[in-house]
């Protein structure tokens, strides 16, 4: 083999190591990525907005919106869950506080993640949280209860035909069972 | 031009090392299409299984998991087994013989990417003797029920799909390699057969969206033993995304699967209508804009995630638009065979019976591509008979009449035309009885992927599976045909049919072990 | 797979069914019309593009079969030179592009109304469970009594296995099904507990996947009063053909005389299930509520389908201590396909559950689990 064909099959073994890497760390991109798709679109009724908090709202409209509390269980997840208020009516603006429970009936640590979700997708992108038990996982010892809160509002930027919006959390348990006491406790 | 007085080559190897450690392109070409007749009996056979539990209502062969094992399974050797191979063997075994190349662009990877699918397939096929039985999420494996829900042999399966994906971008470099770089002077690319266009289009498409495929099972993978999220809400990931990632592969793989089979009904038409291929230059056109729209409409697999109206909306007109060079290439069709002179061989019956039936299963499309429509058509049988009248007397169809109008040039046979006759008339019959009564199910709401369903369905299931059992049956007749054909029978000219053009067809029959290893004199290539 | 006994008896039936099929099965070529608005649209719709397609299969193959006819070689017909015409392409390039624009204007009309997002008179919340639904009534004020029940098939395994004859409603029964009113907008929220399910009732054009973590809307005004059928219609595993949708579309007094009783039996039960069972009543209870419950994984016979799915016969669980095996069915094993019961059956049902598996398949634990037994250790968690 000459030197230049040497060199020349270097660089492109380079090249290529170069696009396995690159096509590696684009597929740990794509949740990223499509997040702020969804963004854009509202595709899902899952926005980046879902998850991390807002600055705080400088004036409140005149309308009045209902937003309806929802929570379900995931599979294998049996923590008491629910919504406090079955639901709100809210002025575009103006901040409220409203709270969920959870209990943990089991007799050893667990942990808890809620996951939200907004319907009409369209809506997702008017729904501002500034403090959410979304944005933490809520760790419970056994037997506790817990009362978590949600301060949000309405942007006043939403359309006239959404009158009505539901917020739902779908609690997942996360709890790693094979490190904690808990797998000592199952097995 | 051929081989006889060339003193540098010999003939193939003797024995087993022959197929082994092959680098010619026509005995690799004949290694994938014996495979994928094997691969398609064998998903044929999980068909048959299929069809019988359904044959009436109630359960009676198999349990519900197997059942569902079985539609898995199915799928993926039908799809990844027997249709991709079977073209990419038409494409070793001809598109050198077409340009006037003497053999593929990179021989040693050809034989490697084809060793490598046999391994692939026989871990696929192990999964169904291991404990908890073989992948039972469904070909399209939605997450979460092929992650957190999914049987251990799942790891198997991303590894088998990691190999098939490995195999097929290794085969389209070699084919655009030897496209682009080994066609003989004076073969312009506008002069090629519509067969090597169509290949080089898929080609492209292969090399765009296997990676795709290949990512998507490896989040599938990361999910399932290295903790990551990707398809799982509880950590911030979507099962969504999982569709979204898979039909952006997935639909191009649909017209991976079906522009060869354009290529092929290309060259059989004017062969047997003795009359040149009506708008060669529009059929090229067509073929790249439906590859361009392949990567834009993959959402319309998805219409009830809820998507925003604008997302449907304009999944809707991009799917839609996939009518307008369709169209033109079935009216090609018909105006090349218009005021021809035509013949009824098996190979034109097969490809006419492809262009009607394919054109069905177009307009089957244009209706499932209505998002309001398809919101009652989604995931019933009507899809099921859509995308079967596509695939089966689609581009199954056409590597039958592929099969037919080369294999006189691949063994210097003729075929039995009586039994060729037969085994075309079964199959047309067989696949309208086993597909049409479908469309109904799915329109009286019968759900797809059921191992049982209500009453109402009873008739035309124990119709369709009449179908399917005849369908099946007379396979066998076309390996009969081929084995006879191998073995001996009337000795087939060099130009074969009489209105075959090509340089394929100016080598003698059977094609001499190494053809075109001086190019093709000029002379020989016209215009298309 | 069937013992060869089974079999013969299996075959009998199917064949005396075979006839009787027959004659019930309606022979449906389209698709239903529906009760909706936009299910009558979606059928307009759905059969103007037919006829387009129709139309156009008959001139192109109309064309194809002429030539077929007469320009065949026997017939001594000589092939024209003809190869191309930028003229006629251009012309069947634009033709199909107008028919297509035609098409997609009321396409896009019923899709727009199909999305209309204005307030609806009721909310229901769907929850796909592998492999039944939930139903729960969203309420105006977290007071009131909540309606929310689990809807599960109930066409008996006897019959799936053909061992008895085929009822007409065959895999489109459920015990409990969603009751709405007439003429009323109500709204679903699509969800799911698990994997992704579809929630589909052909007669209302309504399908939409429950996916986990996430929810869909989708709305539905019935305008005649009757019984609507559908299947789940997304792969979801194991028994996906046997969780069905059964919705009974009431007037409004129908519907809230049947609300305000859901909302007596749901105080009734509460009250109940402190009181004995008889060995007798747990063990009939227990059986059908294992038939309907468990039977898909853990088996007749309770024999199970390993690995995913352990057996119960002869288990240490189910031989050993009460108290562990009453805490593994309230509260499911994580990671495991086995879900959690506490929600999903009432302390009467699940003390008769209890009850039948530690005496059935050859267990012989002699227990019977009372309600207070289960409820002791529910109020304790």
């Amino acid at each position: 083999m000459s030197k230049t064909s040497r060199s020349a099959t270097k660089s492109l073994v380079r090249k290529l190591l170069f696009t396995v890497v690159g096509m590696f760390a684009f597929g740990f991109a794509m949740v990223p990525l499509y997040d702020v798709i969804c963004d854009i679109t509202g595709l899902n009724g899952k926005t980046g907005d879902q998850i991390v908090a807002v600055q705080e709202p400088t004036s409140v409209g005149e309308r009045l919106i209902t937003v309806q509390f929802l929570a379900q269980n995931s599979a294998g997840m049996d923590w008491g869950f629910g919504a406090n208020d079955a639901q709100v009516k809210v002025h575009p603006g103006e901040v409220k506080v409203v709270s969920y429970y959870a209990k943990n009936s089991h007799n050893y640590v667990m942990t808890g993640q809620a996951i939200p979700s907004v319907a009409p997708n369209e809506a997702a992108q008017y729904l501002k949280k500034l403090e959410c038990f979304c944005f933490q996982e809520q760790v419970l010892q056994p037997g506790e209860q817990v009362e978590m809160g949600i301060r949000f509002f309405i942007d006043e930027s939403i359309p006239e035909h959404i009158t009505k919006l539901t917020l739902s959390y779908s609690l997942f348990d996360i709890t790693d069972y094979e490190s904690s006491e808990a797998a000592v406790t199952l097995r | 031009m051929s081989a006889a007085h060339d003193d540098h080559h010999h003939g193939p190897a003797k024995g087993i090392t022959r197929w082994l450690f092959t680098t010619n392109h026509k005995d690799i070409g004949s290694l994938y299409l014996w495979f994928s007749f094997a691969m398609f009996l064998l998903g044929g056979t999980f068909a048959m299984v299929i069809r019988a539990e359904l044959f009436q209502p109630g359960l009676q062969l198999v349990e519900p998991n197997f059942f569902n094992q079985m539609t898995t399974m199915h799928g993926l050797i039908m799809v990844f087994g027997a249709v991709m191979p079977a073209f990419v063997g038409l494409a070793n075994w001809m598109i050198p013989m077409m340009i006037g190349a003497p053999d593929m662009a990179l021989p040693r990877m050809n034989n490697w990417s084809f060793w490598i699918l046999p391994f692939a397939f026989a871990m696929l096929s192990s999964t169904l003797l291991m404990d908890g039985g073989a992948p039972n999420f469904g070909w399209t494996f939605y997450a979460p029920l092929s992650t957190t829900y999914a049987p251990a042999s799942v790891t198997f399966f991303i590894f088998a799909v990691h190999i098939m994906g490995a195999s097929s971008i290794m085969g389209s470099i070699n084919i655009i390699a030897t496209i682009l770089n080994m066609r003989a002077p004076g073969m312009t690319l506008m002069k090629m057969p519509l067969f090597v266009w169509t290949w080089l289009i898929t080609a492209y498409l292969l090399i765009a969206v296997m990676p795709v495929l290949a990512g998507v099972v490896t989040m599938m993978l990361f999910d399932i033993h290295f903790g990551t999220s990707f398809f799982n809400a509880a950590g911030g990931g979507d099962p969504v995304l999982f569709q979204h990632v898979f039909w952006f592969f997935g639909h191009p793989e649909v017209y991976i699967m079906i522009l060869p089979a354009f290529g092929v009904v290309s060259a059989i038409i004017p062969t047997f209508a003795r009359k040149r291929l009506f708008g060669y230059d529009s059929m090229v056109y067509a073929t790249a804009s439906i590859a361009f729209l392949s990567f834009i409409v993959w959402a319309h697999h998805m219409f009830t995630v809820g998507m925003p109206i604008a997302g449907e909306l304009f999944f809707m007109y991009a799917t839609m638009l996939i009518a307008v060079p369709t169209g033109v290439k079935v009216f090609n069709w018909v105006a090349t065979m218009f005021r021809g002179s035509m013949t009824f061989e098996t190979p034109m019956l097969f490809a006419i019976a492809f262009v009607v039936l394919f054109t069905m299963g177009g307009f089957t499309g244009l209706m499932l591509a209505i998002t309001p429509a398809d919101f009652q058509y989604h995931d019933t049988y009507f899809v099921v008979a859509h995308f079967h009248y596509v695939l089966v007397p689609g581009a199954v169809f056409s590597i039958m009449a592929a099969t037919y109008y080369w294999l006189p040039k691949w063994t210097g046979y003729m075929y039995d035309e009586r039994l060729g006759k037969l085994h075309f008339w079964l199959s047309f019959v067989g696949v309208n009885v086993l597909f049409f009564p479908q469309h109904f199910l799915g329109l009286a709401g019968m759900p797809r992927r059921i191992p049982d369903y209500a009453l109402q369905f009873a008739d035309f299931n124990w119709i369709s599976s009449i179908g399917g059992f005849l369908f099946g049956a007379s396979q066998l007749i076309l390996l009969v045909v081929v084995i006879k054909c191998v073995k001996g029978g009337k000795k087939a000219t060099a130009q074969v049919w009489e209105g075959a053009q090509g340089l394929e067809w100016t080598v003698e029959s059977p094609a001499p072990y190494h053809t075109f290893t001086t190019p093709p004199d000029p002379k020989l290539i016209h215009a298309q | 797979m069937l013992p060869k006994a089974k079999l013969w008896l299996a075959l009998t039936v199917a064949a005396v069914s075979m006839f009787s099929t027959n004659l019930q099965a309606a022979w449906d070529l389209n698709m239903p019309q529906g009760v909706t608005q936009i299910s009558r649209e979606t059928y307009d719709l759905h059969m103007q593009i037919l006829w387009w397609c129709v139309a156009i299969g008959v001139i192109v193959f109309g064309v194809m079969l002429w030539s077929i006819i007469n320009h065949r070689k026997s017939k001594g017909a000589v092939s024209a030179t003809f190869h191309e015409s930028t003229k006629v392409e251009i012309v069947w390039t634009i033709i199909p592009f107008i028919i297509l624009i035609l098409m997609a204007i009321p396409a896009t009309r019923v899709l727009t109304q199909a999305y209309d997002s204005s307030e609806s008179d009721l909310d229901i919340q769907v929850i796909g469970y592998q492999w039944r639904w939930e139903y729960r009534y969203l309420r105006q004020d977290s007071l009131e009594e909540e309606v929310s029940f689990f809807s599960s098939l109930s066409t008996p395994r006897e019959q799936i296995s053909n061992e008895l004859p085929k009822d007409e409603t065959y895999l489109l029964e459920v015990d409990n099904p969603l009751v709405i009113p007439i003429n009323k907008k109500v709204r679903f929220l699509v969800t799911s507990n698990d994997v992704i399910h579809a929630w589909w009732v052909p007669d209302f054009a309504v399908k939409k996947d429950a996916i986990p973590g996430f929810i869909n809307e989708i709305w539905a005004i019935v305008e005649e009063p009757g019984v609507y059928r559908g299947q789940c219609a997304e792969l979801c595993g194991l028994e996906h053909g046997f969780m069905p949708i059964v919705v009974h579309a009431v007037p409004q007094d129908e519907y809230d005389a049947w609300y305000a009783g859901r909302q007596e039996q749901a105080v009734a039960a509460q009250a109940m299930s402190n009181s004995a069972i008889t060995r007798d009543d747990a063990m009939a209870q227990g059986e059908a509520i294992y038939n309907r419950t468990c039977l898909a994984c853990h088996q007749a016979g309770g024999v199970g389908l390993a690995p995913a799915f352990p057996a119960l016969a002869g288990s240490s669980v189910v031989n050993g201590d009460l108290t562990a095996n009453i805490e593994l069915l309230l509260n499911g094993v994580p990671g495991t396909a086995m879900a959690a019961y506490a929600r999903q059956l009432n302390p009467v049902e699940l003390a008769s559950t209890l009850t039948y598996i530690r005496n059935a398949f050859g267990n012989s634990t002699g227990d019977l689990v009372q309600p207070a037994d289960v409820n002791a250790i529910l109020e304790a968690q």
